[in-house]
């Protein structure tokens, strides 16, 4: 790579005020020694804080949970740890509860992340139109995701709620029977959905918006002069140069669903939270990892939940990867 | 890009890479004992803050008990944290434990724990059996709390005395005897005897009420009353065989398949508006319940309840707590003198007055405020005398370290047999799955 920037090795400082003796050769040269030493270390040291931080953080938790993964290890006695090898691994495998919280996790991943990109999308393309007071609505548009999950989820728990919830007195004044939203299969997978969905869509809706405000004028001109109409030109252009951005919005969506803990394990709150319901009906993985390492205090088989997650991300990545590429391609 | 500096530029620049990172090491070094324990011990006039964590209601605050130590103890504050739901309470408490940092000076522990912390964490806890009057509290209160090495970690609050609780108006629009010592006889051979009162309920019941608010309740008072329950005194797990647990477990069914119950899980939003709105008839009722019942059915239902002698002639315990010392505290030797005093037949008494949970120490059953305690929110029941008279004779049960999370994973699939129908050996066998997964 051929470029004019000099090297520093060959910058020489001038002296700051005229001297009557020319710093001697020995000084020069460790002078310049500094100066590269300074030159090649110092970007370390200002990446150097985030790496700490990362290191103790992040790197070590988790290098440390795979360790306790490979042990028999309790809550009432950190100190004591048997090996066991794969076991935990091999217990959460077999236990169907895992199997149950896998699906569910998918299951509320789909059905919160389709309708909510898709909305957000639509969204974003209304928010890209000449509004009057295009800041407030966008502003307005993002405060659900400046609310707590904490306080989200336990208003909407009580829109949930079977008995005197607001939604039940709704669908009551329509003529239809209460619905026991958290105890059914579906209903409280779609409960929980409507919860993620509500706190995330401006979220999204915004880095669309960013994103169609990126797209050239002139390919909107040009469209509008072949005589395509606004859906048209909504199909052809602004989706085609959205496509990363969308891309990176399911990435994102995809390890948040993953995470979901807040919105089940307070959909009821309290011990039938903390087991994802009466029949694990809406019990996620970090719900499934949370009861099992702080209710039942058994850490090892929790880890190994953790690891399982982490694996199942890995996955999912490189089959986004791989779609990815092949949309790219294809569309090429 | 083309990159000048002059030299003051680039040694202000090294100062500025060796301050950030002097800054950034401190910091990390300091960070994790960030905050200091120095208002934990005496200040410069003597003056000591103790710290108590409990969860739930322990009824100090409601009968003026840190005010009044205070008062006698000028130099000493008390400062209560009180967590809502005991399930979070624990994890956060072992946590503590096992890092050593964060720990109350005055720790709570609930009985469904108890046997787990004096296996596994006594030697965290001061050994009370010297200083506090471990003689006077009901003998299987101590037992609970004493370590294979003879220490005693917690000094018994409460306990739980079972009682039935019922709606006197519903019981009188279905045609049923409201007064207590009729009701009392007629459950007077067991708990089979109140499934048929049950029955006879349900034939004349106002719509939309029920006999009982939950199975699950019914069984943890069958299983409490019987001697043997979760564990064998060897420590090892019997619950599938053990006669109190199939008992309960067949009643629950019985009960479920009758649809006697509205299948609420305890203390639950459900739970609370069924109170409010004097939907169920009947609550099993440990002494401490009669407090959630008054909470939850309010001002609006006062007078309707009453309160009788639990079905059958055996008494049982549910329920009840301990206030431990942690040995890692600053001020162990104060934190023990309140305790002490917290326990003591006369503060005991001072809650029970406050909140109803009953006392553990038998010398606060001749006072006063026990003897003759009525409750008025209950019709004014005799609660002293109907309460006393079942603690001094209630069995010994052998304890396990996970009789909470066992009970938990029963009571969800009597839930769920109440709810949605599951039969009982669907639910048995998923109970046994959970609670292997519990013990294993």
């Amino acid at each position: 790579m051929a470029t004019s920037t000099p090297t520093r090795d060959a910058y020489v400082p001038p002296p700051r005020q005229p001297q009557k003796e020319p710093p001697s050769e020995r000084r020069q040269l460790w002078r310049s020694r500094l100066w590269r030493f300074d030159d090649k270390a110092s970007p370390y040291a200002y990446i150097a804080p985030f790496f700490l931080v990362f290191g103790a953080f992040g790197l070590y938790p988790l290098l440390y949970t795979g360790w306790i993964a490979l042990h028999r290890v309790e809550m009432t006695g950190l100190d004591s740890m048997e090996w066991v090898g794969w076991e935990n691994f091999d217990k959460i495998l077999h236990d169907p509860e895992f199997w149950t919280s896998v699906s569910n996790t998918f299951l509320i991943g789909v059905i919160s992340t389709v309708p909510q990109l898709l909305v957000a999308l639509g969204l974003a393309h209304l928010l890209n139109y000449r509004l009057r007071a295009s800041t407030f609505w966008r502003t307005i548009i993002l405060t659900p995701y400046a609310t707590s999950v904490a306080s989200a989820a336990l208003v909407f728990a009580l829109v949930f709620r079977a008995d005197g919830g607001l939604l039940n007195w709704a669908i009551g004044l329509v003529g239809f029977d209460d619905v026991n939203w958290s105890n059914g299969h579906w209903t409280s997978k779609i409960a929980i959905s409507v919860i993620v969905i509500w706190r995330w869509t401006g979220y999204n809706a915004l880095i669309y918006l960013a994103a169609m405000q990126a797209v050239p004028n002139d390919l909107y001109e040009a469209a509008s002069l072949d005589g395509a109409s606004r859906w048209q030109q909504f199909r052809k252009v602004t989706i085609p140069s959205l496509r990363p951005t969308i891309l990176f919005t399911i990435v994102i969506s995809t390890i948040g669903s993953m995470q979901l803990f807040g919105e089940p394990l307070l959909l009821e709150g309290g011990a039938l939270g903390a087991t994802g319901g009466n029949e694990n009906q809406y019990e996620t993985l970090s719900i499934y990892l949370y009861n099992y390492g702080w209710n039942l205090g058994h850490l090892g088989p929790a880890a190994a939940v953790a690891w399982a997650m982490l694996a199942l991300l890995l996955i999912i990545a490189a089959a986004n990867w791989f779609i990815g590429r092949f949309v790219r391609k294809s569309a090429v | 890009m083309r990159i000048t500096r002059s030299v003051a530029g680039r040694r202000r620049r090294t100062a500025f890479v060796a301050t950030t990172g002097i800054t950034v090491t401190a910091l990390l070094l300091t960070g994790c004992g960030g905050s200091s324990d120095s208002d934990k011990g005496a200040d410069a006039d003597g003056n000591i803050t103790l710290t108590l964590a409990d969860f739930g209601q322990f009824g100090y605050k409601e009968a003026g008990l840190f005010e009044k130590y205070h008062e006698l103890n000028p130099k000493i504050t008390v400062k209560e944290d009180t967590t809502a739901e005991e399930k979070n309470y624990y994890p956060k408490l072992l946590q503590q434990l096992n890092s050593g940092s964060g720990l109350a000076d005055v720790q709570g522990i609930e009985v469904g724990r108890i046997k787990e912390i004096v296996d596994t964490k006594a030697d965290s806890f001061a050994d009370l059996s010297k200083t506090i009057g471990v003689d006077e509290w009901v003998s299987w209160k101590a037992k609970q709390a004493t370590a294979p090495s003879g220490a005693v970690i917690g000094a018994g609050t409460d306990i739980g005395p079972m009682s039935l609780c019922y709606n006197r108006e519903l019981f009188e629009k279905a045609g049923l005897p409201t007064d207590r010592a009729e009701v009392a006889k007629l459950t007077e051979g067991g708990w089979e005897d109140f499934l048929a009162l049950g029955e006879r309920y349900k034939k004349k019941a106002p719509e939309g009420t029920y006999f009982m608010d939950s199975a699950s309740a019914m069984f943890n008072a069958v299983v409490s009353s019987s001697p043997e329950q979760y564990y064998d005194a060897s420590g090892k797990p019997v619950y599938q065989e053990s006669a109190g647990v199939e008992k309960g477990w067949k009643l629950a069914a019985e009960a479920a398949s009758k649809k006697l119950t509205q299948g609420l899980a305890q203390f639950e939003d459900q739970w609370q508006a069924a109170l409010r709105k004097s939907t169920v008839a009947t609550v099993v009722c440990p002494a401490w319940m009669a407090g959630q019942i008054s909470t939850y059915a309010g001002d609006a239902n006062k007078g309707k309840w009453d309160i009788t002698s639990a079905p059958g002639d055996t008494s049982a315990n549910w329920g009840g707590s301990f206030l431990a010392v942690p040995k890692s505290g600053k001020n162990v030797a104060e934190a023990t003198k309140l305790v002490k005093w917290l326990t003591a037949p006369e503060q005991q008494a001072a809650v029970f007055k406050a909140i109803g949970v009953f006392p553990s120490n038998q010398g606060a059953y001749d006072l006063p405020d026990v003897k003759n305690a009525t409750l008025p929110y209950f019709n004014d029941a005799p609660i002293g005398q109907i309460y006393a008279d079942g603690a001094k004779s209630i069995p010994e049960a052998v304890l396990g370290p996970k009789d909470g999370v066992i009970k938990d994973s029963i009571s969800t699939q009597i839930n769920n047999m109440e709810q949605r129908g599951t039969s009982p050996d669907d639910a048995w066998d998923a109970a046994v799955r959970t609670i292997d997964k519990a013990i294993g």
